[in-house]
């Protein structure tokens, strides 16, 4: 407004501002909130040095104490010299890194993956850097993305044929987290959609696909998939074992994706259809311009809950013989070589996937606040 | 039907669930007639207006709009909404679009119209509302008045030879129904055919060319505005004129 200046604006009260004003406000408001805030910093403190003691500061990594060249577990500080006070053993990792990246790939071939990795960065690009210069052209190969990579990964044209079991660890974990996740969404939102329909038949038919793949658990549709799938198929047609797989992850998250997207489609106003449809739109006119972009950007936080949860799921086709990211571990600690570094395997597994998970639940935060400064801006 | 008449409604009939809210209604609407239609709330004034570009579906009789019967037929429906433009009580503008891209989606998308040429009409409606400096905010941004001047210009873009009003004034704030008022006034003398459901009678006397007061379903009087205000036949007129002139 212009004659604000007839007003003297002030800052606000000191004692709300700074740190201290903020630690007085949030953490020790009253003696119940001191007192948690005290007992949490006292947990912490025990907590940490210990762990960053046995993670990395007393923690062997390709050498042991001695200075020796770690080759099997009883190289390992802590079961060469149980009473000396010896952390992690991360030689297990290290050994094994190329099975926990890439499985069996053979190792002449593997620049394949990584070029896949990369391009997977490049296709992740648009959707992250909203600015990035030839964003339209980028996203054009976002969308052909999964076809570059099957070719890459699987073979053909040209390419050596590498059958999928051969893949594993990560590599495993990412093409059924980044894949089912990609296809499971555009599916998604048709369901919802359909499920919306006013023709009875899509409608019912969306319906009951949705509660039929709601209503079964995960490991019942990867063995339904493993075990029934190729009964369906003609004959002949003998579907790869990880595409079986992606099947069912994929139909499965479709599922939830299309719930969480109803309940975004359901927030809309009525006024929105009539609007768009008064000015002439058609259906998937209205769908694609109006309705979605408003309906996906309520749904975010939801959509990428269940992304997240899928993506923690894909470790059960371990059930169905996959070795995925976990699968390679359990692997590793199979091995008589290696036995007893269960702590070390399963933690490193952990930050793995808390690496990728907490990405895709900051960029969740990212797109919320870039789409929110577009909405609700109040009406001043 | 007679000849010259752009809108026809004949002995429409329309049901929610059990309830009638329209009860043979019969109305004609001549080119560049400007009628205002008013009458208590759920007397099926809006429920009309709004069948009229389809939004409802009405159950019996006929609605013609400029040569085109609304029928169940999915293109007749989009040929009549081509024609027609709607401003609704609530602006309904699309949130997530600025002003301009508010006003040039339809233009682009249903007439295929390329996009620097979209813009330009965009500026030009947005001139004809008053509000060209808006252009590239979001409506949350702006004030009720505003907003509903931008859902005019975004009607007007694609250039209808009909516009229907729904209650466009009564979701503002007192200071801020005049912009609008003024905007539609300017439409008025542009020789545009209006159906307006309203309550502000200021308004209607200044632009009617014909008052039609409905009330449970039914059009109950029809008449030009020096006779609808100054000598209205019906007991149930007199008596809605006295309760909203003399509040």
């Amino acid at each position: 407004m212009e004659n604000n200046s007839n007003f003297e604006t002030r800052k606000p009260p000191v004692a709300t501002t700074g740190i201290l004003g903020w630690c007085r406000l949030h953490l020790f408001s009253n003696w119940v909130n001191s007192l948690i805030t005290l007992l949490v910093i006292y947990f912490l403190y025990q907590l940490i040095p210990w762990f960053l003691d046995w993670s990395v500061f007393s923690a062997d990594f390709w050498t042991n104490y001695k200075g020796e060249l770690i080759v099997d577990r009883t190289f390992c500080s802590r079961v060469a010299d149980p009473k000396g006070d010896h952390g992690a053993c991360w030689a297990i990792i290290i050994v094994r890194f190329y099975q926990f990246m890439y499985g069996f790939y053979p190792s002449e071939q593997v620049w394949r993956v990584n070029l896949t990795y990369f391009l997977l960065v490049v296709a992740l690009l648009p959707l992250l850097i909203e600015k990035i210069p030839g964003r339209k052209h980028l996203i054009k190969f976002t969308i052909a993305f999964p076809i570059v990579a099957f070719i890459l990964l699987y073979g053909g044209f040209g390419f050596q044929v590498i059958p999928t079991n051969k893949w594993g660890g990560l590599l495993v974990t990412l093409v059924l987290g980044v894949f089912g996740i990609a296809i499971a969404f555009p599916l998604g939102i048709l369901l919802a959609l359909g499920r919306r329909s006013q023709l009875p038949v899509i409608s019912m038919f969306c319906t009951l696909f949705i509660e039929f793949i709601r209503g079964v658990p995960l490991i019942t549709l990867l063995f339904f998939g493993m075990v029934m799938l190729p009964l369906f198929l003609p004959e002949g047609l003998n579907l790869d074992g990880l595409v079986r797989v992606l099947v069912a992850v994929t139909l499965f998250q479709a599922a939830y994706m299309a719930e969480v997207i109803r309940g975004g489609l359901q927030a809309i106003p009525r006024g929105q259809y009539e609007a768009a449809q008064s000015v002439g739109l058609s259906y998937w006119q209205m769908n694609r311009k109006i309705i979605l972009p408003q309906a996906i950007r309520i749904s975010i936080p939801s959509i990428v809950n269940t992304s997240i949860g899928l993506f923690k799921d894909t470790t059960l086709v371990i059930i169905i013989g996959l070795l995925d990211l976990l699968g390679i571990g359990r692997g590793a600690l199979a091995d008589a070589t290696w036995m007893g570094l269960s702590n070390e395997v399963y933690v490193f597994v952990a930050l793995v996937f808390f690496i990728f998970t907490f990405s895709m639940s900051r960029y969740s935060l990212y797109l919320e606040k870039k789409l929110k400064t577009g909405i609700n801006m109040g009406a001043d | 039907m007679s000849e010259n008449s752009i809108i026809s409604l004949q002995n429409v009939n329309k049901w929610f669930g059990d309830f009638q809210v329209l009860k043979d209604v019969n109305l004609e609407v001549k080119k560049k007639e400007r009628i205002v239609v008013c009458g208590p709330s759920g007397s099926g004034k809006s429920t009309m207006i709004r069948c009229i570009n389809r939004l409802e579906e009405h159950q019996e009789g006929k609605i013609v709009v400029d040569g085109i019967e609304l029928t169940g037929n999915l293109k007749n429906i989009d040929s009549v909404r081509k024609e027609v433009g709607m401003v609704f009580q609530q602006f309904n503008l699309f949130p997530h679009l600025s002003v301009k891209e508010n006003i040039t989606l339809a233009p682009i998308w249903v007439k295929k119209m390329p996009k620097a040429e979209a813009e330009e009409l965009a500026m030009k409606q947005l001139e004809i509302v008053k509000i060209p400096e808006q252009a590239n905010k979001y409506p949350g941004q702006l004030s009720g008045g505003q907003q509903q001047r931008v859902a005019i210009a975004r009607s007007l873009a694609m250039n209808p030879n009909i516009m229907l009003f729904d209650e466009p004034t009564s979701a503002l704030d007192p200071e801020m129904i005049k912009e609008v008022l003024d905007v539609m006034v300017d439409l008025a003398e542009g020789g545009m055919t209006m159906i307006v459901v309203t309550h502000e009678m200021g308004f209607a006397k200044t632009v009617a060319d014909r008052m039609v007061f409905m009330d449970e379903g039914k059009i109950v009087e029809e008449a030009s505005p020096d006779k609808f205000f100054n000598n209205p036949e019906s007991d149930r007129t007199k008596l809605f004129l006295s309760q909203i002139l003399h509040q």
